[in-house]
């Protein structure tokens, strides 16, 4: 059958419609002067001086810092979440219950977080955003391991205990390294998630230490000046390369 | 005769609902080449993963060399079961996979080493150590399988349906190789498979299943010539089975007449199913019960006849040796010795 041309002209205004912003904003962050709206010539002093600014240097510390350590929290309890699922339990409510963090609306968690933290009197600081981080990361990493788990012939398992392997030694040489495309991806996603989230970590920030997101918050505030436009360009990238990487990696997951 | 490896004693186990297996009793000897055979559903996978440790059962007891198997966990069994899905390790090449099971029982390295390059040439794989699962065929995978469980040398190894997955050429190569092989290394084999014709080529001795019970355990050729009851009559191999009243001189089928079979006194005037095989039965012009040819199958060495006999709901088989003269439509007369019908109680 031939193919019609003209269909690609609706699909290429909606990938404009995508990518139009997102074009706009790294064309800015290029500019040389001191105009966000409008291109007056081409640089990277924006960058330059983004580089220079201290809130921004310690926003990008305190970012890393939680999504390091939310990303090592959820992949730990995501995996072994995942694993008991598929392997103790047929009940579609707890499976259900244990991805819904990961669909739940933001302004929820971060609400329910903020009265949680409250109610038991936890300080708040990068500790506290970490741990709501920890939350939907751990939900987003089982949930990818379970689809690598169904991806996986079960009988390896029991291979392995009939070739004279103890449990814990199964899991270590058999189970672990047949689910690690899957736990790398979970791990890229939930890291990735974790570095641009604001909703939560607004709610869950103490009076020190802001995450990046919400640096870029309290200086939009005053106006959008060309180095947000740098700032998000970057970060921008970084998402980009690790939803990439973890894609192929999933994909990875269904060729095996 | 061999005395007892396996004793399986009086083992049931249900799933739900479900009588997986019903007072199952049966005894594997030393060395021998033992088939579970039956169709899907009869409990056949349930008694192997009994014997590997994967699955527990609900009342009776299995020993090996005399001592409790049940209470071992899987790890710790002299047991290997090579898995219908062969369940290679994807991330570890050939040598890898083979040496899984001496690595994890903590051998000296030079003895590993020895011992896989010995059970590479064995199955002919010496070339392919160093490839991958899925680089493999299907042939290929398999040895490694078998390889991978021989290697630990067990005193029993299981085979989940070994030839399943392998292509009618494929499989009658490995077929010869695994009886090759359990005569070389001298293990006893268990096969699981819903297979007749591969447990009875493969098996010394073939144990038939169904809906979870033991209905007879025979070699094979007692197991077709003396089938214990009409299941296994019907399921071994082809058969003709006439139900009817067992009369003085034969079996009375209403409408058919009186059909040629050896007669117990004791039961006379019971219902009963006579059984016979195809190539025992004759077709002639003389004799026996008018019919009509409805089907000739030409195999080669031998044809087979279907004759619809009034009377009769499935039409009688007949197995002659090379073509035969009789063509489809043609009329003929079927008959057989009595001697070479048995009856079978219809229970």
């Amino acid at each position: 059958m031939r193919r019609s041309n003209w269909l690609y002209v609706p699909a290429g205004l909606t990938y404009l419609f995508l990518y139009l912003p997102i074009a706009v904003l790294v064309v800015m962050s290029f500019n040389a002067a001191d105009t966000p709206y409008r291109l007056d010539g081409f640089g990277t002093a924006w960058y330059g001086k983004l580089f220079a600014d201290r809130a921004v240097r310690e926003g990008l510390v305190n970012t890393l810092i939680v999504a390091a350590g939310a990303t090592a929290l959820s992949t730990v309890l995501g995996t072994l979440l995942a694993v008991g699922l598929a392997r103790y339990t047929r009940s579609k409510l707890l499976d259900a219950i244990a991805v819904a963090p990961a669909v739940l609306p933001d302004i929820v968690l971060a609400i329910g977080l903020l009265a949680f933290y409250t109610a038991v009197q936890f300080t708040l600081g990068r500790h506290s955003i970490l741990l709501a981080h920890a939350v939907f990361g751990t939900a987003f990493v089982a949930a990818v391991v379970r689809t690598r788990l169904a991806h996986v012939d079960g009988s390896l398992e029991e291979a392995s205990r009939d070739l004279g392997a103890t449990p814990l030694s199964t899991f270590a040489r058999i189970t672990l390294p047949s689910l690690a495309p899957g736990i790398i991806a979970g791990a890229l996603l939930a890291f990735s998630l974790s570095i641009d989230e604001f909703v939560i970590a607004f709610f869950t920030t103490g009076p020190d230490n802001p995450t990046l997101p919400i640096v870029i918050y309290s200086m939009v505030r005053f106006g959008v000046t060309p180095e947000i436009n740098a700032l998000a360009t970057l970060l921008l990238a970084v998402s980009f390369t690790f939803v990439l990487i973890a894609q192929r990696l999933s994909r990875l997951t269904e060729s095996i | 005769m061999t005395e007892p490896l396996v004793r399986i004693e009086a083992v049931s186990r249900r799933f739900g609902e479900i009588r997986a297996l019903e007072q199952v009793s049966l005894e594997i000897r030393q060395g021998e080449f033992f088939a579970l055979l039956g169709p899907s559903g009869c409990g056949k996978t349930t008694l192997l993963r009994i014997l590997a440790g994967f699955e527990h059962p609900d009342s009776g007891s299995v020993t090996l060399d005399d001592a409790d198997l049940l209470a071992v966990p899987p790890h710790r069994r002299p047991v290997n079961l090579m898995f219908q899905s062969y369940a290679l390790f994807p991330h570890m090449n050939v040598a890898k996979n083979i040496a899984y099971g001496l690595e994890r029982e903590h051998l000296p390295k030079a003895e590993i080493r020895e011992r896989v390059d010995a059970v590479l040439a064995t199955i002919g794989l010496t070339g392919l150590a160093r490839r991958r699962p899925n680089q493999l065929s299907g042939g290929q995978r398999q040895r490694v399988a078998l390889a991978r469980a021989i290697v630990k040398r067990p005193r029993l190894l299981l085979l989940d349906e070994p030839l399943s997955a392998l292509d009618k050429k494929v499989r009658a190569e490995m077929q010869l190789e695994l009886k090759r092989l359990q005569h070389e290394v001298g293990i006893t084999f268990v096969v699981v498979t819903h297979d007749q014709e591969e447990a009875m080529s493969l098996a010394d001795r073939v144990a038939v299943l169904s809906e979870g019970r033991v209905r007879q355990i025979d070699a094979p050729v007692p197991l077709y010539e003396r089938p214990a009851d009409l299941f296994v009559a019907d399921f071994i191999g082809a058969n003709n089975l006439v139900t009817g009243m067992v009369g003085a001189d034969g079996l009375q089928v209403p409408g058919v007449g009186v059909l040629p079979c050896p007669v117990p006194a004791a039961a006379v005037g019971r219902a009963a199913t006579l059984a016979v095989r195809p190539e025992r039965v004759r077709l002639g012009t003389e004799g026996g019960l008018a019919g009509v040819v409805r089907d000739v199958t030409f195999f080669g060495g031998t044809t087979r006849v279907a004759v619809d006999v009034t009377g009769l709901d499935r039409p009688l088989l007949a197995t002659v040796a090379g073509a035969t003269a009789v063509a489809l439509g043609d009329k003929t007369r079927v008959d057989w010795s009595a001697s070479d019908a048995m009856l079978l109680g219809n229970d």
